[in-house]
């Protein structure tokens, strides 16, 4: 059973603000969908995973890129070629 | 063009570049899709402005082979959603009755295809996101094998299980688009070199169908299941011989998916703080809390429950009991369809377990929603490719037969729509 402390701090680590009457709801409708998920812990590991995917290396060749210009088009408040961010210290 | 549907969020009418098989064809394309210089939402509220410096890699072989970009299609915010009612511009209506959802997440392309605005559109399927909507729309969908579509410009929701792909009012279309777009492309790393000829010819005689017996299971209407049956009847009657079969892990399927997807789009959706693009962060608060604040305003509940979903699954003590037991399903999932597909040409089964819900049915309880991609989902989990193609009504609406193939089979699953378009 998950408390609403706890979606609470879930919501703080992926910096999601949500409301007092969401978090009631929120945390009622995790239950139902862990209590869901939890048919996954039935599950017996018999064999290892198979990792079929190979690393696709390229040359580190220089080839035509987004402008500056067309990079910072879409920033909320670009200055002096650079992106506007809140303060992180 | 007249969108009685709220099918478009954007209409343009950009002519292609090229004169190739898609010369003066009007396509529509779905929001999550980037599109130079049109803007590109996902139906969220965070991208609204958003204007993309760059075609995603389809966009640029469309406009090649002459194709007109006929607007921006609604769909779930993000591609959270089987219903397009998770759009934050409001729901899709589905051409069939007004009153109904279109599926989702694709809506918007399925409702614009459906209603004859445009021949064909371009969507993409996660978990069922083509097929859905093209089942209740009453259309033809496919979802690629993985790899088999570049997914270059395509906004990530769950990149280990999403492809682009063609929808279309008939089989002919489809394969005709999924020829200009399928083919190697180097800027997504997951591409591989499978292009298609489009050289799609009916064929189905003596080909061996596996009927997996969990497609009929409890949860399917009775009519729905009927009408699909009976389309299974027509395709032996075209030569085809069919065999029932059973893919045991298909009870993980939903929870291995959810769990996976979930996963991912919390990884993905981390980007949307509104820096780089979106609508700006109160720069003289600290980070966290600007964040914060932008985050709940600009994402729709769906989007938030995936989320904290996916931040649960990968937080300290829950990753072994969900993350890695859902690897191991998808893995037992695949094996699956491998074994059968050893045996069998081709696996059919309803596209839906139902037929397309009233406005507002699904919405009322996420865990119902989750529940109507049970039959779609399977085949995101083991990659191989599937069409919806629109077989008889039931209750006076639409519903798909789906075709499973083996992986990178696509020209046998056309080949076998076609025959199976043509007799009806």
């Amino acid at each position: 059973m998950v408390k609403e402390s706890e979606v609470l701090h879930i919501a703080e680590l992926a910096d999601i603000g949500i409301s007092s009457p969401e978090l009631g709801k929120f945390t009622e409708q995790f239950n139902s969908i862990i209590e869901y998920f939890d048919i996954l812990d039935t599950l017996e590991i018999t064999e290892s995973l198979e990792r079929p995917l190979v690393n696709v290396f390229r040359e580190d060749e220089i080839t035509p890129c987004l402008s500056q210009e067309d990079a910072l088009k879409n920033s909320h408040a670009p200055e002096d070629g650079y992106i506007r961010a809140p303060k992180v210290i | 063009m007249t969108d009685n549907y709220n099918a478009y969020l954007n209409t343009t009418e950009i002519p292609g570049t090229g004169s190739g098989i898609l010369k003066g064809i009007r396509v529509s394309i779905k929001d999550n899709i980037s599109t130079k210089d049109i803007e590109t939402t996902c139906a969220s509220k965070i991208l609204k402005g958003y204007i993309p410096p760059y075609d995603a890699h389809v966009i640029t072989l469309l406009k090649a082979a002459g194709a007109t970009i006929a607007g921006k299609t609604n769909m779930d915010e993000f591609g959270m959603g089987s219903t397009t009612e998770n759009s934050a511009f409001g729901p899709a209506l589905n051409p069939r009755d007004l009153t109904r959802v279109t599926g989702g997440s694709s809506g918007g392309s399925a409702a614009a295809v459906s209603a004859g605005l445009v021949p064909m559109a371009l969507g993409s399927d996660t978990g069922g996101s083509i097929r859905c909507p093209a089942a209740w729309c009453g259309i033809v969908g496919l979802k690629p094998s993985y790899g088999r579509v570049s997914r270059f410009g395509l906004i990530a929701y769950a990149n280990s299980f999403e492809q682009i792909g063609p929808m279309a009012a008939n089989v002919r279309d489809a394969a005709k688009l999924f020829s200009v777009i399928a083919g190697h492309d180097k800027k997504d790393s997951t591409s591989v070199s499978r292009p298609y000829d489009g050289n799609v010819v009916a064929d189905i005689k003596g080909k061996i169908i596996g009927i997996p017996k969990e497609y009929f299971a409890e949860g399917v209407d009775k009519d729905v299941a009927a009408s699909v049956r009976e389309a299974i009847g027509k395709l032996e009657e075209l030569g085809a011989k069919t065999t029932e079969i059973s893919l045991p892990s298909m009870k993980y399927a939903l929870p291995a998916y959810y769990v996976t997807c979930t996963c991912e789009a919390s990884s993905n959706l981390d980007r949307f703080d509104g820096v780089r693009y979106g609508p700006g962060p109160e720069t003289n608060l600290p980070w966290h809390e600007a964040y914060t604040k932008v985050r709940e305003a600009g994402f729709g509940p769906e989007v938030k429950r995936r989320i904290l979903l996916g931040t649960f699954a990968l937080s300290a003590g829950y990753y072994g009991k969900y993350y890695v037991k859902a690897q191991h399903a998808k893995q037992l999932i695949a094996k699956d369809f491998a074994r059968a597909l050893k045996t069998c040409d081709l696996l059919a089964g309803p596209t839906m377990p139902n037929v397309a819900p009233k406005i507002g049915e699904l919405t009322v309880d996420p865990l119902l929603m989750y529940q109507t991609d049970i039959l779609t989902v399977p085949v995101n989990i083991a990659g191989i490719p599937a069409i919806s193609v629109p077989c008889k009504t039931a209750h006076g609406l639409p519903v798909g037969l789906q075709l499973m193939g083996r992986m990178f089979g696509e020209e046998s699953l056309l080949n076998a729509a076609l025959a199976f378009e043509e007799a009806v």
